[in-house]
């Protein structure tokens, strides 16, 4: 404990550029996740043994076609649920009530910043599981039908709406209700939103309903894009547009810091 | 005691830039019906060391919040190093130790403090920061398995990595064992030495008294004394003792030279003021004598900051 001396401690005050900033704490998120045996789990783990589960056996009546046509867009729909909204929502709750939140507010970064870091670590982890899943459809005997350029904007919506909607759950619930709503949810639309169970099996007047969750528009965006070489998604781009401005609005007026 | 006060007078006057590094005028802040900040005054100047000592509820974390931009006061003014708390353009030359948490509890503390410190343009290096505070045994344990002491020690390298101008620190030592607290006292006079103007809050009476410039000790939301150490304990020197309750101290008073003062407080614990030496000594001695008192643990001393604290705070539990 000598080496006080050798120790600078002449002011020399100064924030780091933006982009240093951003890629050390997204950098930390991105380990965080990595790290954490739950989110694994959630992000990687339960979308592959469901894309592999639900691609082998005949658990459900998908009409014709090879099961991992219908399953793997679903599954890759999911991924970007369990990480921008689920994952994202349980972390961010718990950083708010440990004080981490308060805590990086009184460094260079600003909130900006911290939502941009945040945003580069979910696009990172997605990354990775979009190159996971896609490895393990393909070896299932995936061939998908459409231009997956189509699929870029669709990935990327539905990442900002499911990030606007964690985000809201995270800044205004309390940590344990976030942790409980954004499984829970999870689970609710990974029933009804078209990711194993088609829409179609659905009564008519309830599938009208489903279609407008974001999940929903997420698959049959997904499903038509790389499954039946459909082109510009325009349907499903728009409910995804409208859930990212409402949750981001709403998110960005309601979201407690501390 | 002018002698004493024109110390921290002129570490003022010396401060960079001329504004104190904190000045706060007639702060209030009430939350609901509970007003925890009321009416406080306080300058602290740069360079120096300012301690807000008080009680618990006294208002001292209320009052550094605000300071820390956490917080938005409901009345009265603050401005640090010259701006608004809230001014973006304040935060790399602040740090910052909250008084818990702060930190992902999977974090690793050596990481984190790393992450932490690529916010600012020149930061401290992580690791020397982390050997100076005897933490470098500890760079890839989690925050939650450090103990209550280390956990304190990486939030107090935090506040300093980015080599900041003034650093706020809400209870630095609490919880620390002898050696950490001395870690931290070396380190918070080094900051002081190096021109960094430290504000912290403390309970604890002989940290107040050895590292700080200027003291303010706080009670119910104001500022009820403040000063140097010095000028707050006094030159003078009491006699103390303890003998059986109940003394007359009048008839004492009578033996002793004219504008000494006695007291028993609590019961059995007797305090003499005035010109305090042989003499006084002997007078004193000799009554006891005469009235059959046997005195024990008599001494002469002077009065500790523990003493004007409890004195100006009042001797009750809250």
């Amino acid at each position: 404990m000598s080496t006080i001396a050798t120790l600078d401690l002449t002011p020399r005050p100064g924030a780091a550029p933006l982009h240093r900033m951003v890629l050390a704490q997204a950098g930390a998120e991105i380990r965080a996740v990595l790290r954490n045996g739950e989110q694994l789990l959630l992000t990687m783990i339960i979308p592959v043994l469901l894309l592999v589960g639900f691609s082998a056996a005949p658990l459900v009546d998908i009409g014709g076609g090879p099961r991992v046509d219908f399953v793997a867009p679903g599954i890759l729909a999911l991924a970007v649920m369990s990480t921008a909204f689920t994952g994202q929502a349980i972390a961010t709750g718990f950083e708010r009530r440990y004080g981490v939140l308060k805590r990086l507010g009184a460094t260079p970064l600003s909130r900006a910043g911290l939502l941009l870091a945040k945003t580069v670590a979910v696009v990172a982890v997605e990354a990775l599981q979009v190159v996971v899943i896609v490895a393990v459809a393909l070896a299932l005997g995936w061939s998908p039908h459409g231009s997956p350029l189509w699929a870029l904007p669709l990935l990327l919506l539905g990442t900002a709406a499911f990030s606007g909607l964690g985000l809201l759950m995270a800044g205004t619930l309390r940590a344990e209700a976030t942790l409980a709503g954004a499984n829970l949810v999870y689970l609710v639309l990974l029933g009804l939103g078209g990711v194993l169970f088609p829409l179609d099996k659905f009564p008519a007047g309830v599938q009208h309903v489903l279609g407008l969750l974001p999940i929903s528009a997420l698959t049959s965006g997904l499903r038509t894009v790389l499954g039946d070489g459909g082109g510009f998604p325009g349907g499903a781009l728009l409910v995804l547009l409208c859930w990212t401005l409402a949750a981001l609005a709403l998110a960005a007026r309601t979201f407690r810091w501390e | 005691m002018p002698g004493v006060d024109s110390t921290s007078e002129s570490a003022r006057a010396g401060a960079a830039g001329g504004v104190p590094a904190v000045e706060i005028d007639g702060l209030v802040k009430r939350y609901g019906s509970t007003t925890a900040v009321d009416g406080l005054t306080l300058s602290c100047a740069r360079g120096a060391v300012t301690a807000i000592l008080g009680p618990n509820g006294a208002g001292k974390t209320s009052t550094i919040e605000i300071c820390e931009g956490f917080r938005r006061p409901d009345g009265g003014t603050v401005r640090v190093l010259g701006l608004d708390p809230a001014d973006p353009a304040l935060r790399p030359r602040l740090g910052i130790m909250p008084q818990t948490g702060g930190v992902p509890p999977a974090a690793r503390a050596g990481e984190w403090l790393r992450v932490v410190s690529r916010f600012y343009a020149h930061p401290l290096d992580p690791d020397a920061l982390l050997t100076l505070l005897g933490l470098d045994g500890h760079k890839r344990t989690p925050y939650r398995r450090l103990s209550g002491g280390q956990q304190q020690r990486l939030s107090l390298a935090a506040a300093v990595i980015g080599r900041p101008e003034l650093v706020f620190l809400d209870e630095p030592t609490a919880g620390l064992d002898p050696q950490a607290r001395h870690a931290c006292w070396e380190l918070i006079t080094a900051l002081r030495a190096a021109g960094v103007a430290v504000v912290l809050t403390t309970h604890q009476m002989d940290e107040a008294e050895k590292l700080s410039d200027h003291v303010a000790v706080i009670d119910h939301g104001r500022v009820v004394a403040e000063g140097t150490p010095e000028s707050l304990t006094g030159a003078e020197r009491q006699l103390r003792f303890r003998a059986r309750p109940g003394l007359n101290l009048e008839e004492l008073l009578a033996a002793l030279p004219p504008g000494s003062a006695a007291k028993e407080s609590p019961a059995g614990h007797y305090i003499i003021e005035g010109q305090v030496g042989p003499q006084l000594l002997a007078t004193v001695t000799a009554w006891c004598a005469t009235e059959g008192v046997t005195t024990e643990d008599l001494r002469i001393e002077r009065r500790t900051l523990e003493d004007v604290f409890l004195e100006l705070t009042g001797r009750e539990l809250r």
